[in-house]
């Protein structure tokens, strides 16, 4: 009896909840698989999945999206072993579930934290209180290839922001194992829009983009590439994250800061009277 | 229109000098590699006072006191301490009130009810609520030991000068930062009195720096590399051009930016209150205001009752000497400026808008534009979508409150939007939806220093104000 001949996995894009190949058609070899090059035309139907999907996630409940990101902590949790066999440390991986479950609490209580009301001097009530941007493009840390991926991902989306990521080019298999992680977790299609392949070719696009409202640029380890991308990124005025020092640990417990970067604060005034 | 008596306010409380130099490190100096300018009173164009235009020299002179004062003065204070300089400004502020109130109103053309009922009020309260954050900063929401960032470079408008002033020197102190500021060109005498005023508190040198000059002095001052932060209020190509400047340094950036902001008038809004929300919204200031309501939507089955009571409320707007108490519009802030108002008036014009303004005598000499509406305005129209800054209204029509959501939105700016309903529900559905900053619901053009303020998309980042504006001046 012949031995079982194991069924392999195709590694591509994920835009729109949908896993396409790149439609340039270009693959690159990483640990002996073919994985998608985007192209700058996969970057910019990413970013149209990305704002279509912007009213329904900004528009759901806080308590929907936290239910929504605790769940994909739970997928997450139970392909642990793929994750590993892909040579990511099982502390990592745990590290990640850990940090996507703290992320997925907040989505109930960032307004309260962030927002409330203000004392001022007349007859109005008047209340601050946090909005998503919109559309975030984020170029993922190098490393740690999946920690570093989700504490980059789960804060932008957390209060109500779809991103497009473009994912480390030397780890791109646990980027679309995270995706098939996300594609099960009940999270629409087009909130998070995954591109494999080289950060030169996609990011320009991405912050260039006329309908991107901010780019995180953490994962950017050339200094004029960084540069060109902010300058870039002024055109429409995005809101900028710039990159991660090199020695940044992830394993820290982060701040609010990651996500209160991709927020804008609403403040409404009515007057008081009868 | 009822005939009134001038009233007009002395300007004797104010004693000019013929010429002022730049305030670097505590003193006044001359500019060591600048020139000079003069600013004029633009509802009459006389000369006001001759003015130091700092060059790159004085930049340098200035970021270098501001820096030595963070470092050995400033930064190492206790907050509370730094919040007692804070209120002994706020006070003499307070004190000083008239004075710097028909100051403004000279230099900036605005009528001295508005300059002396709200901006030198706010001004003042400004700097009183920073000052209580000094020594708070720990509960601001921002870690357990928030530091300053350094160095702020301060770029500020005309059509707000001491105000605008107040909201980027007050949470930038507060928070422990020194500052070089400059103020606009046309505008640069109350700033001028605001440093005798830090003087006369003994603000240790070099805290607050003010530098006068026009673009190259700012573009020197936001591109100096002693500069740990900028915050810039003004256009939004400025903006952008500050933006590119910035990348791949570490400055920090707050911009706040243009706007061309909806005032959208439901059918079942009390009209009455409505037209004077709508007037208020485009006609203070001149409608130099980023966040004036520009637009107005009115639903379409009430458009002509709402234009009609709007015109007749126009015609009793008094128009003229920023002085006199009467007064309810101002002179517009410069000839370019002037220039720029009838240039896009004219395009609307062209493009088929219809243009309407009430009769009214303007003065001979100075800077003058009537209060203007345009009817027929459609979404392509120049004048819906360019910001106009000045006295110029385009009216359009929407039928649904989502049609109204969708024009409202139409725009790359969302710095603030107005709602005017009777129905509550409503009022909140609209504010969930629309995508700027501030949103009055049956009231425009209120604020406080207690209350964030500030744009989405290209109306810029960072918010001023409250808590939030604490931010931008801490290393978060």
């Amino acid at each position: 009896m012949s031995e079982r001949v194991a069924v392999r996995k195709t590694y591509k894009l994920f835009i729109g909840g949908k896993f396409p190949r790149s439609e340039s058609g270009r693959s690159y070899l990483v640990q002996s698989s073919n994985v998608s090059l985007a192209s700058r035309k996969d970057a910019r139907d990413a970013v149209v999945a990305a704002r279509a999907a912007v009213k329904g996630w900004a528009g759901a409940t806080a308590y929907n999206r936290g239910q929504i990101l605790y769940r994909a902590a739970e997928m997450l949790e139970g392909r642990r072993e793929q994750f590993v066999a892909l040579g990511i440390p099982g502390d990592e991986v745990d590290a990640a579930v850990d940090r996507w479950v703290w992320y997925a609490g907040w989505a109930d209580k960032l307004a309260q934290v962030y927002g409330g009301a203000n004392p001022v001097a007349g007859p109005y009530f008047n209340i601050s209180a946090p909005e998503p941007t919109g559309v975030v493009a984020v170029v993922a840390p190098e490393s740690p290839a999946l920690l570093g991926l989700v504490s980059v991902i789960a804060p932008a989306i957390v209060p109500g922001n779809t991103v497009v990521v473009a994912a480390s080019p030397s780890e791109p298999l646990a980027a679309v194992t995270l995706a098939e992680v996300l594609a099960t977790s009940d999270l629409p299609g087009g909130v998070v829009n995954i591109l494999t392949g080289a950060i030169t070719e996609t990011a320009p696009t991405l912050a260039a983009h006329m309908d991107v409202n901010a780019i995180d640029l953490t994962g950017v380890t050339d200094a004029a590439l960084a540069t060109d991308l902010e300058v870039k990124a002024a055109e429409n005025l995005k809101r900028v994250l710039r990159p991660a020092p090199a020695d940044h640990d992830w394993s820290v417990v982060p701040g609010l800061d990651r996500m209160t970067a991709l927020l804008e604060t609403k403040t409404v005034w009515h007057p008081k009277g009868v | 229109m009822f005939e009134y008596a001038p009233a007009p306010e002395s300007r004797s409380v104010v004693d000019l000098k013929p010429s002022y130099g730049l305030f670097i490190d505590g003193t006044f100096v001359d500019p060591t590699d600048g020139g000079s300018f003069k600013s004029i009173n633009p509802a009459s164009e006389e000369v006001l006072a001759e003015v130091a235009e700092a060059g790159a020299q004085d930049v340098e002179r200035a970021v270098r006191a501001a820096r030595r004062a963070y470092d050995k003065v400033w930064g190492p204070m206790p907050g509370r301490e730094r919040a007692k300089y804070l209120y002994r400004i706020a006070r003499l502020i307070q004190e000083r009130s008239r004075e710097l109130a028909v100051l403004e109103s000279l230099d900036n053309g605005k009528p001295i009810r508005e300059s002396r009922d709200v901006d030198l009020p706010l001004v003042a309260a400004h700097f009183f609520y920073y000052a209580g954050w000094a020594d708070k900063l720990e509960h601001a929401g921002f870690g357990a030991n928030p530091q300053p960032i350094g160095v702020a470079a301060q770029v500020i408008p005309w059509n707000f000068p001491l105000l605008m002033l107040a909201w980027k020197i007050a949470p930038a102190l507060a928070a422990g930062n020194t500052v070089v500021l400059k103020p606009a060109e046309t505008t640069p005498l109350t700033a001028l009195l605001f440093a005798e005023i830090c003087q006369q508190a003994d603000l240790p040198a070099g805290v607050v720096n003010i530098l006068t000059g026009a673009g190259d002095t700012g573009r020197a001052l936001v591109e100096h590399p002693g500069v740990d932060k900028v915050a810039f209020t003004g256009s939004t190509d400025v903006g952008r051009a500050i933006a590119r400047s910035v990348a791949g340094t570490r400055k920090r950036l707050t911009l706040e930016l243009g706007g061309k902001a909806a005032n959208i008038v439901f059918d079942d809004a009390p009209i009455d209150q409505a037209v004077e929300g709508i007037v208020n919204g485009i006609f203070f200031n001149q409608g130099h205001v980023c966040c004036a309501g520009s637009r107005l939507l009115v639903q379409e089955n009430v458009a002509d009752r709402v234009l009609e009571s709007l015109k007749r409320r126009m015609a009793q707007l008094r128009v003229g000497d920023p002085l006199d108490k009467n007064t309810d519009v101002g002179a517009i802030n410069s000839a370019a400026q002037l220039e720029r108002i009838r240039e896009l008036s004219d395009a609307g014009s062209a493009e088929g808008a219809e243009r309407w303004s009430p009769p009214c005598d303007l003065p001979d000499r100075g800077f003058w534009f009537a209060p203007t509406i345009f009817t027929g305005v459609t979404q392509a129209h120049r004048i819906a979508r360019e910001e106009i800054f000045g006295p110029v209204l385009s009216v359009l029509t929407f039928r649904t409150p989502a049609e109204a959501v969708e024009k409202a939105n139409n725009t790359p700016y969302g710095l603030s939007a107005g709602i005017w309903t009777d129905k509550g529900s409503r009022i909140l559905w609209m504010a969930d939806r629309l995508r700027a900053g501030v949103v009055w619901a049956n009231t425009f053009n209120k604020f406080d220093p207690t209350s964030p303020f500030g744009g989405y998309k290209e109306s810029g980042y960072g918010r001023e104000g409250g808590r939030h504006g604490l931010e931008g001046y801490l290393n978060v």
